[in-house]
């Protein structure tokens, strides 16, 4: 009693509070995803809650994962994701690192009005911006005219359109996915462009680079960790997106958010749905471990950089 | 030394930052091979002077010729000059290696000579074992010499030096001054550096250019600048000084009489070009050049005044001495000969007699 007592006084503070968020992962998020690793290997039954272990099926049910690799519909799903999630962080890259640096380039003032408008969309329901983008994708909006006039104007007369198709495409889905994004991964960019020393790019400049070479050889090495940052907190949720895809995707070729949802609400086959949960999130761990190990790796530089 | 021929000339340059004149009409030559520093206070104009000759600053009017080449249109990636950052601004993420062969990759060389010119970088500045390390596993002043190593990579015409030696340690500062005046004596490179510190520019420079309010006040090598200043800043600014005003009474051959008020009496001073009988000037006398004794001494220029103050160093000592007319004045004894156990030459509160010769007072006319 007495030698616990003493521990506490010693260690017990720090333990106690560094073992918080330890207790609140644990909580929610390995324990509801045991239960979910459970389920994926149940059985489906018509009971209530609809899933059973043992009776006249094997006690561990390991048919789901086998047809998350046979059946075309979970592997179509997997695919379209990853596909829209990739290309989705390629654009939010390609418009957002110009932005991220145009950021740390710009007077504090400006810089900070300019930071205030990427964040300014959160301040608004995010279905609502949705709902706005599926008005601006319609074919009668002023939107979608402009833009089939743009395509008329450029491609030859057999090739005219009445209306572009948006809605219900891919390209909707990439499209707001990347506007809806766009802010998570300006925001680690500009982070980690804004610690950069400019004083390192008048070194490269000094020493015969271009700016274009600066820009590689300096600016672009020392900003990877912001980019694989950017990238992760694009890529993970976007891999797993439900709502948009719902909204502006194409029903017939549903994303994986879209499997999992139908599996435990319209199906009501809780083990599959788990099944396609289960393995969405080994998916994504990967990417999360690169993006833990470069955060860890430039947190240390960084630490040591300081004098 | 004699004077060599122009190498870098700066022709009426003045820089503007909105209504703030940083750099007003500086005019300067340098010579090739020379270690020229720029010497002030902060905000005094040399850095952005520095910063100009670099390319990262245009000037708002005037020209720098580098080697008789007109910078005006060059580009800093063009220029062949070379600047060592007061930070160093190592790349972070690139060896030592890689930082020093960061400016050769622009040189037509093989990959052979490549490496030969990094070997042969490292191995002046003594970083040889450390090549493969990352910037943040070397120490500050291994750091600094990559820098300068990187700057001279490349076999620049000018190397600029922005405050080189400011973020070492003391000890560690007064090794590296002495290295980098033999790496710019194997080298001869021209090196520029800008400097707050008047020992460093006195000790590392061959000639000084002493700047204030963007305006460079006097050019000289460190002694010409030290005994013979042409203003009440630059006299006040190297070394210490005691100055008090005076009037120009009479002027025989090269000796102007003074009258001096905080004194209470008439001096004779070594006389400047141009001087009138009559004119309001200042005299300043420097601490080491004024002779302290208990008995009234034969000389031209002698005062008497009471010790107020007193630091004893052990090799020499600094008086504090109050002045007929109630001012002070700064004395710098060395302590030659062995004092008595029973006290000091002077001591607290005891009269005494102070002399100068007339070559050693300072007429400054400013």
């Amino acid at each position: 009693m007495k030698a616990l007592a003493s521990w506490f006084h010693r260690r017990g503070w720090r333990e106690l509070i560094i073992g918080i968020p330890y207790l609140w992962l644990t909580l929610f998020f390995l324990i509801p995803f045991l239960i979910v690793v459970a389920m994926s290997v149940a059985t489906r039954t018509p009971t209530a809650p609809p899933f059973g272990y043992g009776g006249e099926n094997p006690i561990l049910n390991f048919e789901g994962y086998g047809r998350l690799f046979t059946e075309t519909l979970y592997i179509r799903a997997f695919v379209t994701s990853l596909m829209n999630a990739a290309i989705a962080t390629l654009f939010c890259l390609a418009l957002g690192y110009p932005m991220a640096l145009g950021l740390t380039r710009v007077s504090k003032s400006w810089r900070n009005i300019l930071l205030m408008l990427v964040i300014l969309p959160f301040w608004t329901s995010f279905l609502l911006r949705v709902y706005a983008w599926m008005g601006l994708m319609g074919r009668n909006s002023w939107f979608n005219s402009m833009l089939t006039d743009a395509w008329n104007f450029v491609v030859p007369q057999a090739y005219t359109l009445n209306s572009i198709p948006m809605m219900n495409t891919n390209f909707a889905v990439i499209l707001v996915m990347v506007y809806t994004y766009l802010p998570f991964m300006i925001l680690p960019l500009y982070a980690n462009l804004e610690r950069l020393d400019p004083v390192l790019d008048e070194a490269a400049m000094d020493l015969g680079s271009r700016p274009f070479q600066v820009f590689r050889d300096v600016t672009l090495p020392q900003s990877i960790p912001g980019i694989i940052a950017g990238g992760m907190l694009v890529f993970i949720p976007a891999a797993g997106e439900l709502v948009i895809p719902s909204l502006v995707g194409n029903p017939s070729s549903p994303m994986i958010g879209r499997i999992i949802s139908d599996e435990f609400a319209q199906v009501r086959d809780w083990p599959m749905a788990s099944t396609v949960a289960v393995a969405l999130l080994i998916l994504m761990v990967g990417p999360t471990m690169l993006y833990a190990r470069y955060q860890q790796k430039a947190e240390s530089a960084g630490a040591e950089d300081k004098p | 030394m004699s004077d060599p021929a122009p190498f870098i000339r700066i022709e009426g340059v003045s820089k503007r930052f909105g209504h703030f004149e940083a750099v007003r009409d500086v005019n300067l030559t340098i010579g090739k091979g020379e270690i020229f520093a720029l010497l002030g206070g902060s905000g005094c104009g040399k850095t952005t002077l520095l910063r100009m000759l670099a390319g990262f600053e245009t000037p708002t009017s005037g020209r720098i010729y580098i080697d008789g080449q007109d910078m005006a249109d060059t580009a800093p990636w063009d220029r062949p000059v070379h600047m060592m950052f007061q930070s160093y601004a190592i790349f972070p993420h690139m060896s030592v290696e890689k930082n020093i062969a960061y400016g050769l990759k622009h040189e037509k060389l093989t990959a052979a000579q490549r490496a030969a010119r990094v070997g042969e970088m490292l191995a002046l500045v003594q970083l040889t074992p450390f090549a493969k390390r990352k910037p943040h596993q070397i120490s500050g002043g291994q750091r600094q010499r990559v820098a300068l190593a990187r700057a001279l990579a490349r076999q620049p015409k000018v190397l600029l030096l922005d405050e080189p030696l400011a973020a070492l340690d003391k000890k560690l500062r007064e090794h590296t001054q002495f290295e980098l005046m033999s790496i710019q004596q194997r080298t001869g490179v021209t090196f520029v550096v800008v400097t707050h510190d008047q020992e460093e520019a006195m000790t590392l420079a061959d000639r000084i250019a002493v700047m204030d309010k963007g305006e460079v006040k006097q050019v000289g090598p460190a002694n010409e600048i030290y005994e013979y200043p042409n203003s009440r800043f630059v006299a006040g600014f190297i070394g210490a000084i005691s100055t008090y005003p005076g009037r120009v009474i009479r002027l025989t051959g090269d000796i102007a009489e003074i009258d001096i008020p905080a004194m209470e009496g008439t001096f004779a001073a070594r006389s400047l070009p141009g001087l009138t009988e009559g004119q309001q000037v200042t005299v300043a006398l420097r601490p080491e050049k004024i002779a302290i004794s208990k008995t009234c001494p034969d000389a031209v220029n002698v005062v008497e005044g009471q010790v107020k103050d007193l630091a004893y160093f052990g090799k020499d000592s600094l008086y504090r001495v109050t002045l007929p007319g109630g001012e002070l004045i700064s004395v710098h004894a060395v302590n030659a000969r062995r004092a008595s156990e029973s006290g000091r030459p002077a001591d607290w509160d005891d009269r005494v007699w102070l002399s100068f010769e007339p070559a050693s007072a300072i007429i400054l006319t400013d």
